[in-house]
C-alpha cells in the first residue's frame, strides 16, 4: 500500500513535468506572439513603435530566445514560485491568478459534492425500483441532462430567472462586492450566487453518474450472494447497503478521475456564459491575446488540479476495493 | 387473475422468436437487426437522425430565405405562428401566416412586432424562389415552402440583423452534423492505428503508448481544445478552418477510441471462440475474417455512434466561444453566439432554437448507440 502510494506520487511528479512541457509548446503554436498582437493594437490606436523600441520590448519579454531556452528560463522561475509576467494585465502572473484558481477549485469541489449528493440516492432508487415510473422519469431527465450542453443550460436558467423573476444571475458577486476586499458580507453574497453555477456545472456529471450507478447496481442485485443473504433473512435495507451498494460505489470512486477534469472543463464555458471570475474565462482571454506566461501557468494549474484528482481517485480505489488491493499486492 | 396475468406474460415471452427455426439459421447481422427492430426508441432515433441529415443535405430546398439576406424591416422579429382559423372564424385547411408590422416602443427603444391581420398569406408548397444547385449539381429553384410577396415567413424568427433563423439553422446543420462524423472517422483512424499498434506489439511499446494516452486524458479537454483551436491562423478560409477544427477535435478525441480498440482487440484475441476455431484447425486469415472482424465491427458501430455526439457538442462549444467555426460560415455554435448575453436573450429568446437542434441530435445519437449496443450484445435478450 505504502509502495503503491509512493509509486503514484513519483508518477504524479513526472506527469506534472510533462504537463509543463506540453502546455508551453501548445501555447507557442499560434502564429505570432503577444508582442505582434500588442504592436498591431497600438498601430490601430494610431501609435507607432520604432524598430529599437520593438527590439527592446522583445528582449524585455524574452521573446528573442529560442523556444527551449524560453522554456528553461520559465520553468526555472516556476520552480521558485515565480510564474512570469502577464503582458496583458501588466502584473506578475502570481498576483492575478490566486483568487481565480481558488474560486475555480471551490466551484469544482462544490459541483462534485452536488453531483454525488444527487446522483447516489437517485441511482440507488432507480436501480431498486427498476422500470417504475420514478425510474423512467429519472432516466429521461438524465438523458436530457447529458444531451444539453452546459452553456445551453446556463443560458436557459439565466433566461428563466430573468423572464420570470427579473433576476440577473450572472457573476459571482453583486456589483457592490466585485472589487471589494474579502469580508463576511462578500462571502454571504457569493453563497447566494453559487447555486446556479454549481447546478449547471454539476448536471452533466450527475446524469452520467446516475446511469453508471444504476447499471452496476442492477448487475449486483441479480447476483447470487444477494439471493443467499436474502434467504438467510437479512433485511432489505441492510442487505442493500451492506453489499451491493458498496460494490456499486466503486465506479463512483473511479469516476472522481474523469469527473474532476470534466468539471473543470465544463466550468470553462459555463463560467464564460455566467461571467464568473474563475480561471476559465481568463484562460480564454489570455489564449486569444497570446499572453504566454499567463496561459501556460493557468493551463498548468488546471491540469495539476486534474492530475491530483486522478491520483487521489486511484489511491482511494485501492483503499475501498480489496480486490484491487490484492491484485496490486500480487504484482 | 394472477394465473391469467402470468399466462399472458408467458405468451409475451419471445419464445416463438427464440425457438423459431429461422432463429438458428439467421446470420449475426440478421440477429442484430431483429433485436434492434424491437428497440422502438432506437428506431425512432434513427429516423430522427436520417431526417436531420436530409435537412442538412437538401438545406437549400428546405430553406425559405437566403441565409445571408438581411431583412432590415424584420430585425429581431419573433417566430411567426401558423394559423388555421382567420379573423372571421373560418377554418382553412391550408395554413397561413400574417405579415409582421414593426412598431418602435418610444420608452424602451425596442422594436415590437404585431401581426397585420388585414391580409392572409397562405403557405405555398414547392414554389419557385432563389435559384440554387441541389446537391451541388442539379440546377433548380424549387423550395419546399414559402409565402407570396411582400410577406416573409420566419418560422424561427430572425436574428439581430434580420436574417432568417430557420434557414440559417438548417444550413448550419451541414457543418455541425458533418463535423461530428468526420471528426469521429479521423479520430477513429488514429485510434485504430495507435491502439492496434499498442495491442499488437505489446510490451514496452504498449506501456509507452498507454502512458501517453493516460497523459493526454489527464489534460482537461476543453482548455486543450481552446489552446489548439486558438492556434488556427486567423487568415484561414472557412473550409480550412472547418478541417482545422475537425483535426483539433480528432487529436484530442482519439485517445478514448484507441483505448477501446486496444481493449477489445486484447479481449477478442483471448476469447474462447477464437481458441475453439484455432483448435479446429482454422487458418489465421479465416479466423480474422470470420470471427474477429464481425464481432469487432458490431462493437465499432456502437462506439462510433456513441462518440459522434461528443464531437458535435465540442464543435458547438468551440464555435460558441468564437474560436471554432467563424462567420460567415454557419454552424449551430456560431448561431448560438448571438444568444450569449442576457440582454439579447431576454429580447429574443428564440435565438436559442439552434441549441434545441443540438440537444435533439445528441439525444438521438445516444439512444441509437444504446439500442445498437443492446442489439449487438449476444447475451442480452
Amino acid at each position: 500500500m505504502k509502495n503503491y502510494v509512493l509509486q503514484r506520487l513519483v508518477y504524479l511528479v513526472f506527469l506534472l513535468w510533462m504537463v509543463s512541457i506540453v502546455t508551453f509548446v501548445v501555447i507557442q503554436l499560434p502564429p505570432g506572439d503577444y508582442l505582434s498582437t500588442f504592436i498591431s493594437r497600438l498601430e490601430q490606436a494610431g501609435e507607432d513603435l520604432s524598430e529599437q523600441q520593438v527590439e527592446a520590448l522583445r528582449r524585455q519579454y524574452g521573446l528573442d530566445l529560442p523556444l527551449y531556452l524560453r522554456y528553461f528560463k520559465w520553468i526555472g522561475q516556476v520552480v521558485q514560485g515565480n510564474f512570469g509576467f502577464s503582458f496583458d494585465y501588466q502584473q506578475p502572473v502570481r498576483d492575478i491568478i490566486g483568487e481565480r484558481l481558488a474560486l475555480t477549485f471551490t466551484i469544482a469541489i462544490l459541483s462534485a459534492l452536488f453531483t454525488y449528493a444527487v446522483a447516489i440516492p437517485i441511482g440507488i432508487y432507480s436501480a431498486t425500483h427498476q422500470y417504475s415510473l420514478g425510474d423512467y422519469v429519472v432516466s429521461i431527465v438524465g438523458f436530457i441532462g447529458l444531451a444539453i450542453p452546459n452553456f445551453m443550460l446556463a443560458l436557459m436558467l439565466l433566461y428563466i430567472a430573468w423572464a420570470n423573476y427579473g433576476l440577473n444571475l450572472t457573476g459571482l458577486f453583486s456589483p457592490e462586492f466585485v472589487s471589494a476586499p474579502w469580508s463576511l458580507a462578500k462571502l454571504g453574497d457569493m453563497l447566494l450566487h453559487l447555486p446556479i453555477p454549481v447546478i449547471v456545472i454539476g448536471t452533466g456529471g450527475t446524469a452520467g453518474l446516475i446511469r453508471v450507478l444504476r447499471g452496476t447496481l442492477l448487475d449486483e442485485l441479480n447476483k447470487q450472494y444477494v439471493i443467499t443473504a436474502r434467504s438467510k433473512g437479512v433485511g432489505e435495507v441492510r442487505l442493500l447497503f451492506r453489499y451491493p451498494v458498496r460494490v456499486a460505489l466503486n465506479p463512483i470512486v473511479s469516476s472522481l478521475a474523469w469527473l474532476f477534469p470534466s468539471l473543470v472543463s465544463g466550468g470553462t464555458i459555463t463560467a464564460w456564459v455566467l461571467g464568473l471570475p474563475t480561471a476559465g474565462p481568463m484562460l480564454l482571454r489570455s489564449m486569444i491575446t497570446q499572453d504566454t506566461f499567463l496561459t501556460a501557468t493557468l493551463l498548468m494549474f488546471i491540469t495539476i488540479l486534474t492530475v491530483i484528482g486522478t491520483t487521489v481517485s486511484d489511491i482511494l480505489l485501492v483503499v475501498v476495493d480489496p480486490r484491487i488491493r490484492m491484485e496490486r499486492a500480487a504484482n | 387473475m394472477w394465473r391469467r396475468l402470468l399466462a399472458r406474460r408467458d405468451k409475451s415471452q419471445p419464445e416463438t422468436t427464440l425457438y423459431d427455426e429461422s432463429y438458428y439459421l439467421a446470420s449475426q447481422w440478421q440477429l442484430i437487426w431483429r433485436k434492434f427492430r424491437r428497440h422502438r426508441l432506437a428506431i425512432f432515433s434513427l429516423l430522427v437522425i436520417i431526417f436531420l441529415y436530409s435537412l442538412a443535405l437538401f438545406a437549400e430546398f428546405f430553406s425559405i430565405n437566403d441565409i445571408y439576406k438581411r431583412h432590415v424591416k424584420y430585425a429581431k422579429a419573433p417566430p411567426q405562428s401558423l394559423h388555421f382559423v382567420d379573423e372571421e372564424g373560418n377554418f382553412h385547411l391550408r395554413p397561413f401566416i400574417y405579415d409582421l408590422k414593426q412598431e418602435l416602443d418610444m420608452d424602451t427603444l425596442q422594436r415590437n412586432y404585431t401581426e397585420d391581420r388585414s391580409k392572409r398569406y397562405p403557405l405555398r408548397f414547392l414554389l419557385e424562389g432563389e435559384p440554387y444547385k441541389l446537391l451541388g449539381i442539379l440546377d433548380t429553384n424549387i423550395h419546399l415552402v414559402g409565402v407570396d410577396e411582400p410577406a416573409v415567413y420566419f418560422p424561427f424568427g430572425t436574428d439581430n440583423l434580420g436574417r432568417d433563423l430557420y434557414s440559417r439553422t438548417i444550413h448550419a446543420a451541414r457543418i455541425s452534423l458533418s463535423i461530428g462524423v468526420l471528426g469521429v472517422v479521423i479520430s477513429f483512424g488514429l485510434g485504430c492505428l495507435i491502439g492496434g499498434v499498442s495491442g499488437y506489439f505489446g510490451g514496452t511499446v504498449d506501456v509507452i503508448i498507454q502512458r501517453i494516452i493516460e497523459f493526454i486524458i489527464s489534460i482537461p479537454q476543453i482548455p486543450l481544445w481552446i489552446a489548439l483551436a486558438a492556434a488556427l491562423p486567423p487568415e484561414w478560409s472557412s473550409t480550412q478552418v472547418y478541417f482545422g477544427i475537425t483535426l483539433v477535435l480528432a487529436t484530442v478525441g482519439w485517445t478514448t477510441l484507441a483505448r477501446a480498440v486496444r481493449g477489445k482487440l486484447l479481449e477478442l484475441r483471448e476469447a474462447d471462440f477464437v481458441m475453439a476455431a484455432r483448435i479446429s484447425n482454422m487458418g489465421d486469415f479465416d479466423i480474422i475474417v470470420k470471427h474477429l472482424l464481425p464481432s469487432f465491427a458490431s462493437f465499432l458501430i456502437v462506439v462510433l455512434s456513441l462518440s459522434v455526439p461528443g464531437m458535435i457538442l465540442a464543435e458547438t462549444a468551440l464555435s460558441f466561444l468564437q474560436i471554432g467555426i467563424r462567420p460567415p460560415a454557419v454552424s449551430w455554435g456560431v448561431l448560438l453566439q448571438d444568444a450569449q448575453n442576457i440582454r439579447s436573450l431576454s429580447q429574443s429568446p428564440w435565438l436559442l432554437i439552434p441549441g434545441l437542434f443540438v440537444i435533439v441530435t445528441v439525444l438521438a445519437f445516444n439512444f441509437l448507440g444504446d439500442g445498437l449496443r443492446d442489439a449487438a450484445d449476444p447475451y442480452k435478450q
